[in-house]
């Protein structure tokens, strides 16, 4: 079935990055049972997909590969995802020639609110955009040029920026998280930045070293609220946040949690007050406490939050969730919800969490999903 | 003239050929002429830094070579990808 026909169907498209090539599933989720889901395609077989994802807007299929062997590549494809040659290499997706570091490692790919403007997060802390959906990019200079940049640190992933969150309707708004070099605002379409880290308190430094301004700032993943842009939640090192001024400052919304460590994070695009976390044990067993794969979803802004595990593993199951591996389709009580995880399983719900189906199991690691 | 000698998938992004008749004196200079010759196959063996990629091995008529070492006229440089994986 081809997007359009998958789009005619109605069915979801998944887009699932893993250790061992990019995976095309397409069903629909269900409670209980293993859903409608089944894989349609493989590509790149054999190669890391860090990232990948449709953009909705065209249809255009993107696939970040990093060969062990040849480096970080960012491919894209508007044909037959199956037939090889359908993809094409995306140009400039580099580091300027020259200099003392190499592109590492692509971690995300988000479409901006301008036509055919799409941004890309990648390590060592580099943004790229472009404006022709997605065939040609360029780094982001003026976050590319921090002065700060020398002093940021790496976290365990490398120097990650891997959330990018636009403003609905504005492309001049944007913020970004690079781990561990923190949250990065701009409001004049990425011509100039600052930070935005008040109130983040890494329990991983001293805590008479925090400096909002200098210390590593460990963030894991933040989503911003569609409907309410000022709205942002974020995953930390550590802490769950929330932010209402937009990424200015953060308070704590943990509490209630079995741990408030994790990765991913979603928030519903229809409620400001809905999000959803995938909590692990701690930064030393990463991996879900007690055995038992659940949800964890707040209603009222994270004042309170709620596990949703009905129909998940519920005994020995300890899963790992990566920040690029969960995803969400639609909004409100028809919010489809979906997670992969190093184990190789693909989770869906189709009801905001309430109920739960195995979209997948033993595909190689799970590093993104995506869904359209 | 020395001859830069790839295999799948550099090949695919050399025009299909496995063998390429190029100017230069070392390593770097060789492999840089070839990415101006096929410029699909530019950043896939050399990176921004302009080093071989840490999973590329490159050996000068079967010894292992780096990017300064010298290349004379006849001489053969094969690219290789590294025994690695998981």
């Amino acid at each position: 079935m081809s997007y359009l026909q998958s789009r005619e169907a109605e069915v979801t498209e998944l887009v699932v990055g893993t250790k061992k090539g990019l995976f095309l599933l397409e069903g629909e989720p269900s409670g209980g049972g293993s859903g409608t889901f089944a894989i349609a395609h493989r590509s790149f077989a054999g190669q890391p997909v860090d990232y990948a994802l449709r953009d909705p807007r065209s249809g255009r299929l993107f696939a970040a590969v990093t060969s062990p062997f040849y480096g970080p590549k960012l491919f894209f494809t508007d044909g037959d995802p199956g037939v090889e040659s359908s993809w094409q290499q995306a140009d400039g997706v580099a580091l300027p020639e020259g200099g003392d570091q190499a592109l590492e490692r692509i971690w995300v790919i988000a479409p901006g609110e301008a036509d055919a403007t799409l941004y890309m997060g990648a390590d060592p802390g580099v943004l790229f955009e472009s404006h022709d959906g997605g065939a040609s990019w360029e780094i982001n200079a003026g976050l590319w040029n921090q002065p700060s940049r020398r002093d940021w640190h790496p976290g365990g992933g490398g120097l990650c920026l891997h959330s990018i969150t636009t403003w609905p309707g504005n492309p001049e708004r944007l913020a970004v998280a690079i781990s561990a070099a923190g949250i990065w605002l701009t409001e004049d379409g990425g011509r100039t930045w600052r930070r935005g880290n008040r109130g983040l308190t890494p329990r991983y430094l001293p805590e008479a070293d925090i400096d909002p301004d200098t210390s590593a700032l460990c963030v894991h993943h933040v989503e911003r609220s569609r409907s309410r842009p000022e709205r942002m939640f974020m995953q930390f090192h550590g802490g769950v946040y929330r932010s209402d001024d937009a990424g200015e400052s953060w308070e704590q919304i943990g509490a209630g949690l079995p741990s408030d460590f994790g990765f991913p994070l979603k928030v519903d695009p229809a409620d400001p007050e809905s999000a959803y976390v995938i909590p692990l044990v701690a930064d030393m067993d990463r991996v879900m406490p007690e055995g038992r794969v659940r949800v964890y979803e707040t209603r009222d802004g994270g004042a309170s939050w709620s596990p949703r595990g009905e129909g998940l593993p519920a005994t020995h199951a300890y899963l790992t969730v990566l920040r690029q591996a969960f995803t969400s389709r639609g909004e409100g009580e028809a919010l489809e919800l979906y997670f992969g995880a190093t184990s190789g399983d693909v989770f869906a719900s189709g009801d905001a969490g309430a109920s739960w189906c195995t979209a997948a199991t033993r595909l190689p690691p799970v590093f993104s999903v995506s869904a359209t | 003239m020395a001859v830069v000698c790839v295999r799948a998938p550099l090949r695919a992004l050399a025009g299909g050929r496995g063998e390429h008749d190029l100017e230069g004196v070392t390593v770097v200079e060789l492999l840089r002429a070839f990415e101006a010759a096929n410029p699909d196959a530019a950043g896939w063996i050399l990176d921004e830094r302009g080093r071989i990629r840490r999973h590329i091995n490159v050996f000068v008529n079967g010894e292992r070579g780096a990017e300064g070492t010298s290349v004379g006229s006849g001489d053969r440089v094969d690219v290789i990808p590294a025994i690695t994986g998981g």
